[in-house]
């Protein structure tokens, strides 16, 4: 046997790993992302002319379930399936919408301001919260999955380890810290994503974070899943709340911050009642001087 | 069904095993059955483990010899892989954990038999002696030649199979160009050289490709306790 030199070798990896794609409509251009169940690449359709993201699987998973699943989520921010095939060598591949933007890590890193950040954590409950309508829970959220784009529209992606919400239990999955505990026992429900957003939101929040969102980041990714918010509209209601300046579920608020709060919310009317009260003073230490 | 030469597994001449079972239960037995699988396995470890035992023990090459080859012997004499969990390591790292336990336990004082008959025949030291001088030091040599060692075995997994299904051509533009050491050769020059259009060359390239990494999966397969770790093992094996 000769001996494979680390030139050959580094490039036999690589030619091994590249999908033969040759016999479909696709030229895969680069590697863009890599999971646990597959390698994602930028390609061009040379049939529709435009470049889409294209999904090859592992070898083992004979059944494009990722693909079929996706194609029932119909949502804004789900990144759309365009079609799904199999490869010369057996393994299964899905093309979908190429996602133009920034993971939400990244994103992130230009310090938006809390409001805008937390208008971003609602429209990515938005959609979770139709996943789980339609049945299917993500189980693998986390800043690195979620993607934003150029015009603050955003994508929740890999949808590899997602599942039935009355599934089997399944072999453990998800990246901690975003794992909620239940999972490791292979149990999951809608609740063990609103673990993951939970962690979510405690990366949006700045240091030292509101105390009543800190409550709401709190309860929703507590240990045991009873604590949490039931489902993530709730949680996204709570977060909506904080937003408006109204009082929130997760947090109970101290006099002084019910005053502040009042106060935020009726300056007008304490405006006008101050400048009332002044004009009445005035009236009351000065109108017996000037007669 | 229409039979295609160029296409099918096996070729006109001998099938080709499809797949392989784990030779980790085997190799973890007694008897014969047990023996041929422990050589199966000696055969994609031997070498990482040699190289591993020179370059992170700093062992001199004689001691490496007695060190691998009482090793292997001791797999099978002490039922090591018996004691392999799949739920606690992958095979490759029990296997390194176990070489090191080894090697710690080793007196270098102690006198040590020459062991591991049978398979002498296995390994190639002088062989594996010349690559280690021309080796850049790697921080961690056994997993960078047991990959080597699997594309290696999986090369001539290939180049027998190409041999016996009469696709000799196929295999020398594929050696030609993802083997070669200095500058790649153009596809119209293979194309030339062969006497075939330059898109018999774009295919038979894919074709050889996507054989080696089913040859390859095969191997791994069969040093691997399951799809799982099989699966993980691909993701060190493959790409980048």
């Amino acid at each position: 046997m000769s001996f494979l030199p680390d030139r050959a070798l580094d490039h036999l990896r690589d030619v091994a790993e590249t999908p033969d794609f040759s016999e479909t409509r696709y030229q895969v251009e680069e590697e863009i992302g890599r999971g646990g169940m597959g390698i994602v690449y930028r390609a061009w359709d040379a049939q529709l002319e435009r470049r889409v993201a294209v999904k090859v699987m592992n070898a083992g998973y004979a059944i494009n379930r990722e693909a079929k699943l996706l194609a029932q989520l119909e949502h804004p921010g789900i990144a759309p399936v365009y079609d799904a095939g199999a490869l010369p060598d057996g393994r299964c591949y899905y093309a979908m919408r190429l996602i133009q933007g920034r993971r939400l890590d990244e994103f992130l890193r230009a310090e938006p301001a809390l409001p805008a950040r937390l208008r971003l954590f609602e429209k990515i409950c938005e959609a979770v919260a139709f996943a789980h309508n339609r049945g299917v829970i993500h189980c693998d959220l986390k800043p690195q999955n979620i993607m934003v784009g150029e015009f603050g529209e955003v994508f929740v992606v890999d949808w590899g380890v997602a599942r039935a919400l009355d599934g089997a239990p399944a072999p453990p999955a998800g990246t901690p810290p975003y794992m909620a505990p239940e999972q490791s026992g292979g149990g999951a429900d809608a609740r063990t994503d609103v673990f993951a957003l939970g962690r979510i939101l405690r990366d949006l929040m700045p240091d030292p974070p509101p105390r009543p969102l800190a409550a709401i980041a709190q309860k929703a990714s507590a240990r045991d899943a009873a604590a949490r918010f039931a489902n993530v509209q709730q949680l996204a209601a709570d977060v909506g709340r904080f937003l408006d300046g109204q009082p929130v579920a997760a947090y109970r608020d101290t006099v002084p911050e019910r005053l502040a709060r009042f106060g935020r919310q009726n300056q007008v009317l304490l405006l006008l009642l101050g400048t009332y009260l002044a004009v009445k003073l005035f009236l009351y230490f000065l109108a017996p001087a000037l007669k | 069904m229409p039979y295609d030469s160029d296409t099918a597994i096996g070729g006109p001449h001998r099938p080709f095993p499809t797949t392989r079972h784990s030779l980790i239960v085997s190799a973890a037995g007694a008897g014969s059955l047990a023996r041929e699988a422990l050589d199966s396995i000696v055969e994609v470890y031997w070498k990482p483990a040699y190289k591993h035992v020179r370059i992170q023990w700093k062992r001199s090459n004689e001691e490496a010899k007695d060190l691998v080859q009482g090793f292997f012997a001791a797999l099978i004499e002490q039922q090591i892989l018996a004691g392999f969990d799949p739920s606690k390591a992958r095979f490759r790292t029990y296997l390194k954990g176990c070489l090191d336990h080894f090697v710690m336990k080793q007196d270098e004082h102690a006198s040590r038999l020459k062991r591991g008959g049978g398979m002498s025949a296995v390994y190639d030291f002088e062989a594996a002696e010349r690559e280690i001088a021309g080796a850049p030091s790697v921080e961690d040599i056994f997993l960078r030649e047991w990959q080597r060692q699997m594309f290696a075995l999986g090369l001539e997994d290939l180049r027998a199979y190409c041999e016996s299904a009469g696709k000799t051509v196929q295999y020398a533009v594929f050696a030609q160009y993802d083997l070669a050491e200095d500058e790649r050769p153009s596809y119209a020059e293979l194309a030339g050289q062969h006497g075939i259009p330059v898109t018999s060359v774009t295919n038979y390239l894919a074709w050889a490709r996507r054989e080696l990494r089913r040859l390859v999966l095969l191997r791994l397969s069969s040093v691997t306790s399951g799809d799982p770790e099989r699966q993980a093992e691909q993701h060190v094996l493959f790409g980048k």
